[in-house]
């Protein structure tokens, strides 16, 4: 990710998706000068403070995905501190810009957090320390060699001497930055890889958390707003004399030339009052659209003659048209909705000198960018001060249209802090969806069983072609093929055929995109982890076995799922739960650097009501950090894989998404969670991400077992419109 | 000025009488512990009590609450977090992005005040919040934990800085 100052000061913010780009942060940051009193910053990762609490600075937003103790517990174990004495501060993205980025990249996204960071935080830590041990020696005048840190203390060992990091902190803050600073092998770590509580429970349990919705400042107002429900629509007129004299209101808006807000005393007038307001709409060529219209666009790009080829090797169009014998299917995935359980929110103030926003972000600068250009302002004159996350998953972390909004509301009311709060229903109209996709899978297989060729044609939505259309090259978007790419760190395909193309038609219909957590994983793995099931019947061949011989060349991807396979007892039939028979299916991908897999366990009764009772999950992140939260990221994320695989769809009627709420967007409930046994098999070498890589094999390995409890092949999402009834 | 008590206090406030409870109590009252997650009962975020049975304020108006109601909100549930679900729930690391857990806390603990040791079956039944992070499986052990006064029987020895396991 690059972020640039341009002449007149504006912060312009890019990423490169799916891509890591690496970029030097100097990992102690430049020194500030301390203001009086405040407690001394070692550097830019640790301050210090007098009764030797321990504010380590983190730069990545927490979303409950535990990136906040994750990355904290890195710094701590360089920094050899008293971990029941840490705590954490986020710097703002004002702060960053003012001290040349001196933490580096706040975007939280992509499984990114401690794979993309772990190094420059760690030497931060390691810095801090060489800078205490140093200011201790110089005060013992001894010998650095002689003195050892451990648990906050510097101990002098031939004299037996200790002095504790908040005295010695003042004068470590003066001291060189070392320029070398070497980093402990992980076998001798004490913190990190443990199975350490998170630093941010308590709050959360009761009620003293505040997240953005719960904002309150002083004078501050309330705003609810509607955005045109038609993608690409407009405001045509107003009737705002309609509601204006409803007690509270102060103020209808227009925002943009697409949406309206009334802002009130409190945010149920301002509802209220917007619910009563009579608007009409232009809406614009887009209302012709609907899921019909997508689903046909689709169809015709998996035949197209043109397509962007994602990976390839031999020729497989070829290697079809001789083969013995072809298998082919056709697979969908729908469009998704993020569906936070804290609907999107910022509250904004502007005067002409400065604008200020509280929100939450998954990308503290990417929405100072957004605030600088709603607000006119340059960077420097702008403030972002990141609240706690109610869930993000994607949404908070590219496109901050909701920034832009509640600043240009308060644009409105210079000097008046107001808080925009969506309601559900337009958070779930105005999202940003998890692409649409259809894929037409060809095998081609020789006369002893062999697959020796397979074209995927995947037809359908480009995320960067709404979020990031400058990372397009060539009619490429190289984020398409997560999961299917050649050999490589970040999300390569398992298998080897002697003859593979992968290809991609790009057709973008007018829903927005984003990414949706696991992004292009998901619905890439389900097409091949469930066609490769269908090819493995086909054959009357294991789905293991057929898999195994595809995965020579790949052991890491092969590891994970002989793991999964062998936990589950695959080849063994399953127990029977409460009477009713089990079966299995499995699937494995790699993404954001991991490689995972899973074997999931379900059963279907004669009324075709599918019930998943186990899903056995591994998954080699290289090294693992947190083990315990790694666990709930699994599970977390099959609970979010399945509400899709299950449940839902957001389809477009009239242009507009026609699900509004969880009563139309059905989710998994804890009544359908599944048990889930997590295999944390880290094999070193490398640093993959957790967040996302496991949502992708949930759906995969339950269909899988889906077809083997009833013959039924789902090609389609979500379940929910398929029946499983027994004929 | 109408009146509703709240977490064993009086609390006079001014709002239209159709005004949801959730969003009184979090805009006139000022407790924002109580979520809003859908406006339609369907999400479980704006559980609160009244006369200890669970509820989603965020469908009920306050003019159908008289002031002797008993309205109990996660604020209220305990002074310092010690309601044994409160302390479960931080010793298992319930919580992922944590919205939803003070409603969750407010049906766990309506449930377990009804049947103080639940089946699965109970647990299901009664628990239909929605968690978009995915947190169900730490928070039918969390509510098992407490039922069985144990919290070892969730296998996830996590560590504490104040030493233990839990």
């Amino acid at each position: 990710m690059s972020a640039v100052l341009d002449r007149r000061g504006f912060l312009k913010v890019w990423a490169a998706g799916g891509l890591v780009i690496g970029f030097h942060v100097p990992f102690a940051g430049s020194a500030t000068a301390q203001p009086a009193g405040a407690a001394p910053e070692v550097n830019a990762w640790v301050v210090v403070r007098p009764d030797d609490t321990i504010v380590i600075r983190i730069a990545r937003s927490e979303m409950g995905q535990g990136t906040l103790t994750g990355l904290a517990q890195l710094v701590a174990e360089e920094l050899e501190c008293d971990w029941a004495k840490v705590t954490t501060e986020y710097p703002t993205p004002g702060q960053n810009l003012a001290r040349k980025r001196a933490w580096g990249n706040f975007s939280t996204g992509g499984s990114r957090g401690i794979r993309e960071s772990h190094d420059y935080v760690r030497k931060g830590g390691a810095a801090a320390r060489m800078m205490l041990v140093q200011a201790a020696a110089n005060e013992w005048k001894v010998p650095v060699a002689e003195c050892r840190a451990a648990s906050s203390v510097v101990t002098h060992g031939p004299s037996g001497r200790k002095l504790s990091y908040g005295k010695l902190a003042a004068a470590a803050a003066r001291l060189e930055v070392p320029a070398e600073v070497p980093l402990k092998d992980p076998k001798d770590w004490k913190l990190a890889g443990k199975r350490l509580a998170r630093l941010d429970t308590v709050d959360k349990v009761t009620g003293r958390q505040v997240y953005g919705a719960d904002l309150k400042l002083p004078g501050m107002l309330n705003a609810a707003i509607k955005d045109c429900p038609v993608f690409g629509g407009k405001v045509k007129s107003v009737d705002a004399a309609a509601v204006e004299k409803r007690p509270g209101v102060k103020k209808v808006v227009r925002v943009g030339d697409s949406a309206v807000a009334v802002v009130a005393d409190t945010w149920w007038r301002a509802k209220t009052a917007l619910d009563a307001l009579p608007i009409e709409w232009d809406y614009g060529p887009n209302v012709k659209e609907s899921s019909a219209t997508v689903a046909a666009m689709l169809k015709a790009g998996l035949d197209a003659p043109d397509a962007a080829v994602g990976n390839q090797n031999g020729d497989a169009k070829a290697a079809l048209a001789s083969a013995a014998r072809v298998i082919e299917a056709v697979y969908a995935y729908p469009h998704q909705n993020h569906a936070t359980m804290e609907p999107m929110n910022a509250t904004a103030k502007y005067t002409p000198e400065r604008c200020e926003v509280w929100t939450p972000t998954q990308n503290g600068e990417a929405a100072l960018a957004a605030a600088s250009e709603a607000s006119g302002l340059p960077a420097d004159k702008c403030e972002v001060y990141k609240i706690h996350l109610g869930g993000g998953f994607g949404r908070r972390g590219a496109v901050h249209d909701w920034v832009r909004q509640a600043v240009e509301i308060a644009k409105q009311m210079p000097g008046v802090p107001v808080k925009l709060l969506w309601s559900r229903e337009e958070d779930m109209l105005h999202g940003r969806y998890h692409p649409v996709t259809q894929c037409k899978l060809r095998a081609g297989i020789d006369a002893q069983g062999n697959v020796t060729a397979l074209h995927m044609r995947i037809s359908g939505q480009s995320i960067l072609a709404g979020v990031f259309p400058q990372n397009i090259r060539n009619g490429l978007d190289p984020v398409q093929f997560q999961g299917l790419n050649p050999p490589g760190p970040e999300a390569s395909i398992g298998y080897s055929f002697p003859h593979l193309l992968v290809d991609h038609a790009m057709r973008n219909p007018p829903v927005p995109p984003g990414f949706w957590r696991g992004v292009n994983l998901n619905q890439n793995t389900i097409y091949l982890e469930c066609f490769l099931d269908e090819v493995a019947h086909a054959l009357n061949q294991d789905p293991l076995a057929l898999r195994r011989k595809l995965m020579a060349n790949h052991p890491k991807h092969l590891a994970v799922l002989n793991a999964v396979a062998e936990r589950a007892g695959w080849g063994r039939p399953a127990p029977d739960v409460n009477g009713q028979k089990v079966y299995r299916g499995l699937a494995q991908t790699m993404g954001f650097g991991s490689y995972v897999a899973a074997c999931a366990e379900v059963s279907v009764n004669a009324e075709g009501e599918l019930k998943i009772h186990r899903i056995v999950a591994a998954t080699d992140c290289g090294h693992a950090v947190n083990p315990q939260q790694i666990e709930a990221q699994v599970e977390g994320s099959f609970a979010y894989g399945l509400s899709a695989a299950l449940f839902g769809e957001c389809t477009l009627k009239d242009g507009r998404i026609e699900q509004d709420n969880f009563s139309t967007y059905p989710v998994v409930h804890m009544r359908h969670m599944p048990k889930v046994e997590t295999i944390v098999m880290p094999s070193g070498g490398f640093w993959g991400g957790v967040g996302e890589p496991t949502i992708a094999v949930a759906a995969p390995a339950v269909l899988n077992a889906v077809f083997a409890a009833t013959g039924k092949r789902i090609r389609e999402l979500p379940l929910k419109n398929q029946s499983l009834k027994r004929a | 000025m109408a009146r509703l008590n709240v977490n064993g206090a009086t609390r006079e406030f001014e709002a239209e009488g159709d005004t949801p409870l959730l969003w009184v109590l979090r805009e006139q009252l000022g407790l924002t512990g109580t979520k809003y997650g859908c406006g339609i009962a369907a999400c479980g975020a704006c559980t609160v009590h009244i006369d200890g049975v669970p509820t989603r304020s965020c469908v009920r108006p306050v003019s159908t609450i008289t002031p002797q109601e008993k309205i109990v909100t996660i604020e209220g549930l305990s002074r310092d977090g010690s309601h044994p679900l409160q302390k479960a729930w931080v010793q298992l690391d319930v919580p992922q992005c944590g919205y939803c857990q003070c409603g969750m806390i407010m049906a766990a603990a309506a449930l377990l005040k009804d049947k103080p040791n639940p089946s699965d079956a109970d647990i299901d039944d009664a628990m239909s919040n929605i968690c978009r992070c995915g947190t169900y499986n730490r928070v039918r052990a969390a509510i098992k934990a407490v039922a069985q006064g144990s919290t070892r029987s969730a296998g996830l020895a996590i560590q504490h800085t104040d030493g233990s396991i839990t």
